[in-house]
């Protein structure tokens, strides 16, 4: 990966600006979710607030970087749309027929004209050199210190992590009737994706079956996961805490019920995690999950009782392999 | 551009052949617009019954109004294409294009007025398609209907099968009719109406014509290929097969997006003429308007893989469509410019038409500048399929395409029926749509940021608030279009008659001339145009 394209690619990704000195408070209506697995006493810092009307805080530097240059994008065209509201409103009043009756002719005028040409196109000019930083730094990362593998079913997510011996496991959401005091309805997810902190993971996304996607706002981190395929991105995660995602694409009956739980725990503890997750997973091989059987009724019928999913049905044959679901 | 014509009686050319003919067999152009103007309105109520049961849905979190999520799917699925291929595109091309193309260009009818039939004729079978795969519970795939989720392993039975079908006939009637008009406005324009001096509404209806004829074929490619898929043990875009899904996604969208011109340009036209009209000036900037919808309609056929950001498509990709994505805001600029500089200067009256082109060029102004910062692909990493997509979307076609049906609508249904609309419960429709819409979508933006997703029947507490002032904005668009019904029953009931002209000095185009409503046959003698 050194040809010329390469290079230019990693020019424009090292010299995005660094990210703003993001001092992630924990913002009003968060609370400590008390999980009794890994992340237990950790801060919730990805998740939505009421009224909330911003992007959630950034606890990543890709994130960081997003929030940045919506800032200037957001004010650029907060003047425009102020502009167009406030002629909208001068013409109203100061034209109005009582008050002009006498209309000119004029059609033309050519200073201004190639004024509201010229003008746009600086504005998207200064709009575009950040952006393509951006996109560029956000593709991936050139140093990974590990990788993990999502992989979208219908409808949980599987985890693996390839560099522990590939360990794998599934994660499903809690119903509503199983969840503990502080966990969120449709955002809890029983074994969580644990990372480490501090360090540069990359991320391939595929699918099982029919096109998710992994999106967890926090981490500015969203890819599709289609089947087929694996797709790459990146995420650097700046401090300990809870991050929650949700699926982001259309995929069927419980599409709004397959959370993503990111728990970040310092390396140390992301170390000892590892050691027992194995163990409970017994991951000693990369599992190969069976194709969905799936009748007409179970397909247009959703097992939509609160909590329940169609996964139990089509799935126990994953049990016996050790896999948890 | 003055005319000349020689009188005629009206009788002569008002015999109006029986119902059954008449209705069924047309090859008139005003009724073939009437038919698709009502067809329209029955297109657009369903899909606005569909809107209010989903606000219904979402006005609290842990609703049960909805019982599954696959049949919640599906309401999404066909409020989608309901309004889009069943309400916006035949009330603004087969409705008012239909209408006004042959009336403003002084030709007596379309090139091909059997053609233009069929072209009507094959929406309210398709309508029926769309609506068995509703009420199946079987289309679950959203409007964009992404394999493999509408492939059989996951969406079986007929249901689906009947969505796709029905694009197929929405498609080949919007392409018969794109034929029809390329044909009509390059060949039967009057003598001495030069492309330069045509009105910016048969522009727009010029360049909507050429963007349906190079982008639907593209799409029932795509939707032939997923039938296939469905039917034939092909696997184009099933894996397992040797397929890829995102081969749909490139096909799919290089229609989608201009589709969405396809939406806009002809409420741009309508909206030059509205504007115009109440100002007493002529546009600014003629060719400018003109060249800049030409150039919205070029670029937006290269721009497709903007909502593709997340797919997977190379980084480099990504950098070229948000380049050329950002692009398309320049000429839109120079339009929303000039409408303003044509009434900078003129003699402002706001009847009920002007009200809604005013606030098309607000509320076109909001939701394009929010596809300024969704063309950046790296915010929209963060933002895809989120509220914020769903705010920006229904704002330049909820508020942008609707508003211009509404300017329309009210600006001719005089010269349409011959009966004027009740100018205050006009009025009253315009605040509460208005109102109603913004109240509707703008909190959808702060959705969007905080993270909720899109096609969701239920969501996180936290995303409860905003939800629900959504949902009293979308009872309130619909309060307004409850009033709508009773400005249709009110200038239909009317007993007075208008003019030709009930405008006045600022309404100069060629259907002014005309008596409202005109003859059944216009222009058998043509005018010539100076």
């Amino acid at each position: 990966m050194n040809g010329p394209i390469q290079r230019v690619r990693r020019l424009l990704a090292a010299t995005s600006s660094m990210a703003l000195a993001a001092t992630p408070a924990l913002a009003q209506g968060q609370q400590t979710a008390a999980l009794t697995a890994p992340g237990a006493d950790l801060p919730v810092l990805g998740a939505p607030h009421d009224w909330q009307m911003v992007l959630q805080p950034a606890y990543s530097p890709v994130k960081a970087e997003i929030i940045s240059l919506n800032h200037l994008v957001l004010v650029i065209i907060g003047l425009i749309t102020a502009l167009v509201a406030g002629l909208l409103l001068w013409v109203i009043v100061r034209y109005n027929a009582k008050r002009h009756p006498v209309p000119t002719q004029t059609t033309h005028n050519t200073v201004i004209e190639i004024t509201w040409t010229v003008v746009p196109v600086l504005i998207l000019v200064i709009i575009a050199i950040p952006s393509f930083r951006l996109v560029y730094y956000e593709d991936r990362t050139y140093d990974p210190d590990m990788t993990i593998k999502v992989t979208g079913h219908q409808w949980y997510w599987e985890y693996t992590y390839p560099d522990q011996k590939n360990l794998d496991f599934m994660s499903n959401i809690v119903p509503d009737d199983k969840l503990k005091a502080g966990q969120p309805r449709l955002l809890t997810a029983d074994n969580p994706l644990v990372l480490p902190v501090n360090k540069n993971i990359r991320i391939l996304t595929t699918s099982g079956d029919v096109i998710h996607s992994f999106f967890v706002p926090a981490l500015g981190v969203q890819r599709y996961a289609i089947p087929g395929r694996t797709i790459e991105t990146w995420v650097r995660i700046d401090r300990p805490g809870i991050y929650y995602g949700e699926c982001n694409q259309i995929c069927g009956t419980n599409h709004s019920r397959m959370p993503i739980d990111v728990v970040a725990l310092p390396d140390a503890q992301f170390q000892a995690w590892v050691t027992q997750a194995q163990k409970q997973f017994a991951a000693d091989a990369t599992p190969v999950a069976p194709a969905p059987t799936r009748t007409a009724e179970a397909a247009t019928k959703g097992a939509d009782q609160p909590g329940t999913q169609i996964v139990a049905a089509t799935y126990e044959s994953k049990l016996g392999q050790g896999q948890t679901r | 551009m003055s005319v000349t014509t020689h009188d005629h009686a009206h009788e002569h050319h008002d015999h109006k052949p029986g119902f059954f003919v008449r209705w069924l067999c047309s090859t008139n152009h005003k009724d073939i617009g009437t038919l698709y103007l009502t067809f329209a309105l029955i297109g657009g109520t369903t899909g606005a019954i569909l809107s209010e049961i989903m606000r219904a849905q979402l006005n609290f979190p842990h609703n049960t109004l909805i019982d599954t999520g696959q049949e919640w799917n599906t309401i999404v699925t066909a409020h989608g294409l309901l309004m889009i291929f069943f309400a916006v595109m035949p009330a603004l091309i087969g409705g008012f294009g239909n209408w006004f193309i042959p009336l403003m260009i002084g030709s007596p009818d379309m090139a091909f007025p059997r053609l233009n039939n069929i072209s009507f004729w094959l929406l309210p079978p398709a309508y029926c398609l769309i609506m068995t795969g509703l009420l199946l519970h079987e289309s679950g795939t959203g409007w964009t209907l992404y394999p493999p989720l509408s492939l059989s392993q996951y969406e079986p039975g007929p249901g689906m099968d009947c969505t796709l079908f029905a694009l197929h006939l929405a498609g080949i009637s919007s392409l018969l009719g794109a034929i029809n008009f390329i044909t009509t406005i390059f060949n039967m324009r009057a003598p001495g109406m030069t492309l330069h001096k045509m009105p910016l509404f048969i522009w727009a209806m010029l360049v909507t014509a050429f963007l349906l004829l190079l982008a639907i074929p593209v799409l029932a490619g795509a939707i032939t290929m997923v039938i296939c898929d469905r039917n034939f043990g092909t696997a184009f875009f099933d894996p397992a097969g040797g397929g890829d899904p995102v081969l749909f996604q490139h096909l799919f969208w290089f229609f989608g997006h201009p589709e969405v011109y396809i939406m806009i340009v002809p409420a741009f036209g309508i909206v030059s003429h509205v504007i115009s009209t109440f100002s007493h000036k002529p546009i600014f900037g003629y060719l400018g308007m003109a060249y800049a919808m030409v150039a919205i309609g070029v670029i937006g056929f290269v721009v497709w893989a903007h909502h593709m950001f997340v797919s997977g498509i190379d980084v480099d990709a990504r950098a070229y469509f948000m380049a050329a994505t950002m692009v398309i805001a320049v000429p839109t600029g120079i339009k929303i410019f000039s409408w303003i500089a044509t009434m900078w200067g003129g003699a402002l009256e706001f009847p009920t038409p002007m009200l809604w082109a005013i606030g098309f060029i607000f509320v076109f102004t909001l939701g394009g500048v929010t596809g300024v910062v969704l063309a950046n692909a790296g915010i929209d990493q963060i933002l895809h399929n989120t509220y914020y997509v769903v705010a920006h979307f229904h704002y330049v076609l909820s508020l942008g395409a609707v508003f211009g049906i509404f300017a329309g609508f009210y600006f001719w249904i005089g010269k349409m029926s011959g009966h004027q609309y009740p100018e205050f419960w006009g009025k009253v429709h315009f605040w509460l749509m208005f109102i109603g819409v913004n109240l509707t979508f703008f909190p959808q933006h702060f959705l969007g940021a905080a993270g909720m997703p899109r096609r969701y029947p239920d969501y996180p507490e936290a995303f409860a608030g905003w939800n629900f002032v959504s949902s009293v904005g979308a009872y309130i668009s619909g309060l307004g279009y409850l009033v709508f019904f009773y400005v249709l029953y009110r200038t239909f009931a009317s007993k007075e008659h208008v003019a030709a002209n009930y405008w006045g000095d600022g309404a100069t185009t060629l259907e002014w001339q005309q008596p409202s409503p005109p003859p059944f046959h216009t222009y058998a003698e043509l005018p010539l145009i100076r």
